[in-house]
């Protein structure tokens, strides 16, 4: 029968009923909230990753070598034989680890400053950035001397120039794990400069880094490649390189960018699979509920499907109306789940901005069009799946009986 | 020449457990083109089954019904269901109205499921509407009615679809005296204007406004002719009661005695 007519009623039988509806559409309403949101997450999180990656540069090459504390382990200085004796597919490496040291200046403390230790080629000279992409902004990054010779010199980032010196941090001191160490340089801004944020960090020689880190069972190396498309190749030599010293391929680990992003790109989806899966439950409890109120409505309405058939109503034209109605009911509680999954979505990323202090170019869980339009799609489809049950019964009512119930 | 309505020897038979009741024992019965029957009878006479047999809602458990020349005996649901829709206009005693739809959109139902054009809809339920005086109130909802305004609501669905028999079950059950005089000679009136007519009832006084009574007893027809001849009304021996009304008051009257 009439599909507009079906619609404006199912609407009309929604609106007298307010809270009914709603609790009818409760299910459907968080099953797709939840999955936009978790899409969102998803989406957000990938993209978030895509631009770290792209801030290092695609030509990347991370290696990184368990230490065994035997002689067979390779050294820095391998490393960069490495890198001298493949000029035309390496064009640098450098050392960079992460090390816990608590950093302080005069009586403040800086609990989330992240130090790394790592190799004057970490710096870009022509490029005048490091390989997290921050550029150099005042006085000089590491030197070759700084490394060998085990300097105390460090290079900070913006956020403690300001918090740790008042804007004026080159030739003074701060410490490190009680170390003093001298700033030479200071980065520019790259995140917004907060606490915890990519402004708040130090870079100091690795040569350094090793004496405070302690016994570390690992060190990873950063290796450029010099052309994305050499990236592969890069690689390559790093691993027959380890794979010289260690006759194992157990104690080291060589990842391109791409790989890398390709990996934790697999890992967010696989994880984006399984919560969308649980999300997916709730759709399911939420067809039911579509399932139990359309069956009450059929046992409700009895009579006016008697009134309908003797009219002249068919089997077909019955169950199409009381299938519009179920899909018509979980379209509009997908359309309120995906405004609501939306507006849930934008609070998230804002929390997290705040948590993490990357203020707007930082994390954003940005709802896509696809999760939108599976969400909604899915919506529907459960609304007429679970409607039709109900809606079969009462296509095969009896006319008689059911002009006769009340 | 061809009948309208055509039944011969119908029966309707029940099975309740062990007991069979035969609600339509043996009918044949035809009724031409405008014509207008009144189906009178006491209580658990038959009316209501003969009723739904001749209205395409139920089947006959044998015997064949033929319909402006068809025979629906052995239709499916859905063949039927086309029937009713083009050939039947019911007018039921609790009026029937979708509470939902206003006056309008409940008037227009026979023919939303005829497949016509929501245009010729509105047209043809506002034609309908001001047959019956009402398409004033076609913007109303069905409960803001009077009762009498609703059975003429639910008689001008009954014409929307142009039908060619138009069946009252009781019209006048649940309406005053006056309404249900009201109705009644609306009823006649499109009989007048040539419409078939059929009219069941218990009551008499309301039987005699047809041209021709036909009564049942026991599933049987025990009368059918001119409403005016003095058999028409006689009541069954066995009750001794005027009509079914009398008789439930006499059963009563006889349980209280007792
Ligand atoms: N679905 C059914 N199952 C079993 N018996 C039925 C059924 N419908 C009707 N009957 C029986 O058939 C007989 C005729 O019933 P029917 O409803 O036709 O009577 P009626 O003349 O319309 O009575 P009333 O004036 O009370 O409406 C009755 O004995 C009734 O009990
Ligand atoms: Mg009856």
């Amino acid at each position: 029968m009439n599909f507009g007519q079906s619609f404006r009623l199912a609407v009309k039988s929604l609106m007298t009923s307010k809270m009914r509806s709603l609790l009818t559409m409760l299910g459907i309403i968080i099953g797709v909230a939840a999955v936009i949101i978790i899409t969102s997450l998803g989406n957000g999180m990938q993209n978030y990753m895509n631009d770290q990656f792209e801030e290092m540069g695609s030509n990347l090459v991370q290696a990184q070598v368990y230490l065994t504390g035997s002689s067979l382990d390779v050294k820095a200085d391998d490393m960069y034989a490495l890198v001298e004796k493949y000029p035309q597919y390496l064009s640098g490496v450098t050392p960079y680890n992460s090390i816990q040291g608590t950093v302080r200046q005069g009586s403040d403390e800086f609990k989330r400053t992240s130090v790394y230790g790592v190799g004057e080629t970490f710096y870009n000279v022509n490029k005048n950035t490091i390989m997290t992409g921050s550029s150099l902004g005042k006085g000089r990054f590491l030197s070759y001397v700084d490394v060998e010779r085990e300097m105390a010199v460090c290079v900070i980032g913006s956020y403690l120039e300001q918090e740790a010196f008042g804007g004026d941090a080159l030739g003074k001191t701060l410490t490190v794990s009680g170390a003093p160490f001298t700033v030479v340089g200071v980065l520019d801004q790259s995140g917004d400069s907060s606490e915890g944020s990519s402004d708040d960090c130090i870079y100091i020689p690795y040569t350094q880094a090793n004496r405070l880190g302690g016994s570390q069972w690992y060190v990873l190396y950063m290796f450029t490649s010099t052309d994305r498309s050499t990236a592969a190749a890069a690689k390559g030599i790093v691993e027959n390189r380890l794979f010289k010293a260690y006759h194992d391929t157990d104690y080291y680990v060589v990842l391109t960018s791409a790989e890398m992003m390709d990996a934790m790109d697999s890992m967010v989806n696989l994880l984006m699979a399984i919560l969308t899966l649980i999300a997916a439950i709730s759709l399911l409890v939420g067809g039911i509920g579509i399932m139990n109120i359309m069956l009450v409505s059929v046992t409700e309405r009895t009579r006016e499907i008697g009134i309908r058939k003797s009219l002249g109503a068919k089997g077909r034209d019955i169950r199409s109306q009381f299938i519009i109605e179920a899909g018509t009911t979980s379209a509009i509680g997908g359309g309120i789940g995906i405004v609501l999954g939306i507006i849930m979505a934008n609070a998230i990323t804002n929390v997290i901005a705040l948590v993490l202090g990357t203020g707007n170019d930082g994390f954003v869980a940005m709802p896509t069009l696809q999760g939108i339009a599976v969400a909604f799609g899915v919506s529907v489809a459960i609304g007429i799946l679970f409607g039709y049950l109900p809606a079969n019964k009462a296509a095969k009512l009896n006319p008689i009986d059911a002009l006769r119930y009340d | 020449m061809e009948h309208l309505i055509e039944f011969k020897d119908i029966y309707k038979i029940y099975q309740m457990g062990e007991e069979t009741v035969h609600a339509l024992d043996g009918v044949d019965l035809t009724i031409d083109q405008g014509e207008f029957v009144a189906i009178v009878g006491q209580s658990g006479s038959g009316k209501s089954t003969a009723m739904n047999i001749i209205g395409c809602l139920d089947v006959p458990t044998s015997g064949t019904y033929h319909l402006g020349g068809i025979d629906v005996s052995t239709m499916e649901d859905d063949q039927q269901a086309e029937i009713r829709n083009k050939m039947l206009g019911f007018i039921f005693q609790q009026y029937n109205l979708i509470p939902k739809l206003n006056v309008q959109e409940n008037v227009e139902l026979p023919l939303l499921y005829a497949g016509v054009s929501a245009e010729e809809r509105h047209e043809r339920a506002i034609r309908s509407l001001e047959r019956v005086g009402l398409a004033d109130k076609r913007k109303n909802l069905p409960s803001q009615l009077s009762g009498g305004q609703q059975q003429r609501v639910s008689i001008a669905r009954a014409l929307a679809g142009n039908p060619s028999v138009i069946l009252a079950d009781e019209p006048t059950g649940a309406l005053d005296s006056r309404t249900g005089r009201e109705v009644l000679s609306f009823l006649q009136k499109l009989n007048a204007e040539g419409d078939t007519v059929v009219l069941i009832t218990h009551d008499n006084s309301i039987a005699v406004k047809a041209k021709r009574i036909v009564r049942l007893q026991d599933g049987r027809i025990i009368y059918d002719g001119d409403s005016q001849d003095p058999q028409a009304v006689v009541q069954p021996e066995e009750t001794g009661a005027a009509d079914e009304d009398d008789g439930f008051a006499a059963l009563l009257v006889e349980e209280v005695g007792e």
